[in-house]
């Protein structure tokens, strides 16, 4: 028989592995499309542990929102960049001392809020999910929409005037600026653009004297 | 051991088999349709050499596209220009997974289906902007930005129209969001009555997000030769090929899943004679509807390439961001008002 536990666990660390190893690649590798998606698949794994987690709807959520809108528009803009390998290595030394200073209080605080929460070791209850018997993404929807409204609404009200803040941040009015409304280019009559005439047939092989004449004013309407 | 073996390895590998053989040939001759369509449509003959009526012509040029050299360009990046058609391939193909072709005929019956599928067409764009980008090449490169930023502007778009199926049908498993579509008034039992403008958004976004006429920018023949995959040659722009048309075939069938009721029929309620097995699908519905309606929608991708020309690119974006979002921003809410005032009653009868 194939032990199920046994198979998740290797399958744990085999996307715990990779994590860690495209994690490292994006700090490490020399060109900067190359690190945009080892993050793209540390994101990818980090997905994937979390659906052995059984966290269907963030696991997907990670994906969409991550994977396929954040890192897309990252991947546009590094790629409009041309960085320079040498000016990134400089920066690597200056700034090393800072980085190892914040890795090292963050790495504190994590092994401080484990050990806390090791003293008050309590056994976790049941998945609330199943005990209600729905799955994942409907027990986390119905949770976030009666229980947890307010958070939620206040949480989007947020990034709402992030996003107002940002477009008026960059957003300059320029005077000599050329505008062209589309609306206006749809509402526009034909009419107005292009006017057909009809002209009276003639035959450019009749027998004229000299060279052909451009033609007359009286053939034009 | 042997018995779970076959049980959890070999069938679904046999199942996604049987999904994934018959979506290459139907790429196959939807390509040849699409050529025979479109020459009819300006008095033409299309294909007609290969077979008769030039039905092997697709298989001809699979053949050719498959025995041409596939070419490096020079200071290409080597890793990231082979992988990019399997990126634009793999997602075209994993999405059909959660797709229902019949009442429990679905490779995986996800709670989830929906974001998935939401998931996966959102991943297709890695495969366009990283093709431009390791081509080393401007018209490619341009092709890439212009197809990102059209991608993810109409990613919104449809991701909100499918929040109206959402609401309505209180599901993200597709089968479920069928199954919601059922009733005794035939046709009109299906969403793209409550939900007709969403459903037009739906389809031109899937248009878009498929980089097809009239929103082929990423390609503009006319402007930067073929976009993100012209330096592509041989089995690699067939691979690119094969997950355009891939998707195409997608959103056909998931517009008649989410909007025409998918493999229900639409004379469900009217018709409750029991004639015989071979002629009852007709009224009680069967995966042969669903092809009907996806051919049909796919058609409609022929249509407006033979029909339309090409959008400017700011026209796009304005279509996509000041018309789509605000319509199905609104729809939201209409949708949720027809469902709390009970208008549109879901999975009634059948």
């Amino acid at each position: 028989m194939i032990d199920t536990n046994l198979l998740q666990l290797i399958c744990f660390y085999g996307f715990a592995a990779v994590t860690i190893g495209a994690a490292l690649a994006v700090i490490t590798v020399k060109n900067s499309v190359h690190a945009v998606l080892s993050l793209v698949l540390a994101f990818f794994s980090t997905a994937c542990i979390w659906l052995l987690a059984e966290a269907e709807f963030l696991a997907i959520a990670l994906i969409v929102v991550y994977v396929g809108a954040v890192m897309v528009l990252f991947l546009f803009v590094v790629m409009m960049l041309d960085i320079k390998m040498e000016q990134v290595r400089e920066g690597f030394i200056r700034y090393l001392p800072v980085g190892i200073i914040v890795a090292l209080v963050m790495l504190s605080e994590m092994l401080a809020l484990i050990g806390v929460r090791a003293m008050h070791a309590h056994v976790m209850g049941a998945d609330p999910a199943a005990a209600a018997g729905l799955s994942n993404t409907a027990w986390l929807g119905g949770a976030l929409y009666t229980q947890y409204l307010l958070p939620f609404e206040i949480a989007a009200l947020i990034l709402t005037v992030g996003v107002v803040v940002a477009v008026a941040l960059t957003l300059r009015q320029r005077g000599d600026k050329k505008h062209e409304s589309a609306s206006e280019q749809v509402r526009v009559n034909p009419r107005d653009r292009i006017r057909v005439v009809k002209m009276a047939p003639s035959r450019p092989d009749e027998p004229t004297a000299g060279p052909p004449q451009p033609a007359s004013p009286e053939t034009r309407p | 051991m042997g018995e779970q073996l076959l049980n959890e390895l070999v069938w679904p590998v046999v199942y996604i088999l049987c999904i994934a053989v018959p979506l290459i040939l139907a790429v196959a001759m939807f390509v040849y349709w699409e050529r025979k369509v479109i020459g009819w449509m300006h008095v033409r003959m299309g294909p007609n050499k290969i077979g008769p009526w030039g039905i092997l012509q697709a298989f001809a040029d699979v053949v050719k596209l498959l025995i041409k050299e596939v070419i490096l360009p020079s200071s290409a990046n080597r890793f990231l220009y082979y992988l990019a058609p399997l990126l634009a391939l793999v997602p075209a193909f994993a999405a059909w997974a959660v797709v229902p072709f019949d009442d429990r005929m679905v490779l995986a019956n996800v709670n989830a289906g929906l974001l998935y599928l939401l998931a996966m067409t959102s991943l297709g764009v890695y495969g366009i902007i990283l093709a431009g980008w390791a081509s080393n090449s401007r018209y490619a490169l341009l092709g890439a930005m212009r197809s990102a930023a059209q991608v993810i502007s109409y990613e919104l778009a449809m991701g909100l129209s499918l929040v109206c199926v959402l609401v309505l049908a209180g599901s993200l498993n597709l089968t479920d969001i069928v199954h919601a579509q059922a009733g005794g008034k035939g046709l009109f039992d299906w969403f793209w009555l409550p939900l007709l403008p969403v459903f037009i958004v739906y389809f031109i976004s899937g248009v878009a997000e498929t980089n097809r006429a009239p929103f082929d920018v990423a390609e503009g023949e006319s402007e930067i030769v073929a976009g993100f995959h012209v330096e592509y040659s041989g089995s690699a722009f067939a691979i690119f090929f094969l997950a355009e048309y891939a998707n195409m075939i997608l959103v056909s069938f998931l517009a008649s899943i989410f909007f025409l009721g998918g493999w229900l029929s639409p004379l469900q309620g009217w018709v409750t004679a029991d004639v015989s097995p071979w002629v009852n699908w007709i009224w009680t519905g069967s995966f042969v509807w669903l092809l009907i309606k996806a051919f049909l929608m796919s058609f409609l991708f022929l249509w407006f390439r033979a029909t339309f020309p090409r959008y400017r690119y700011d026209q796009i974006m304005r279509l996509g961001w000041k018309v789509f979002i605000p319509i199905t921003i609104v729809w939201v809410l209409v949708a949720g008002c027809m469902k709390y005032f009970g208008l549109v009653l879901v999975g009634t009868g059948a």
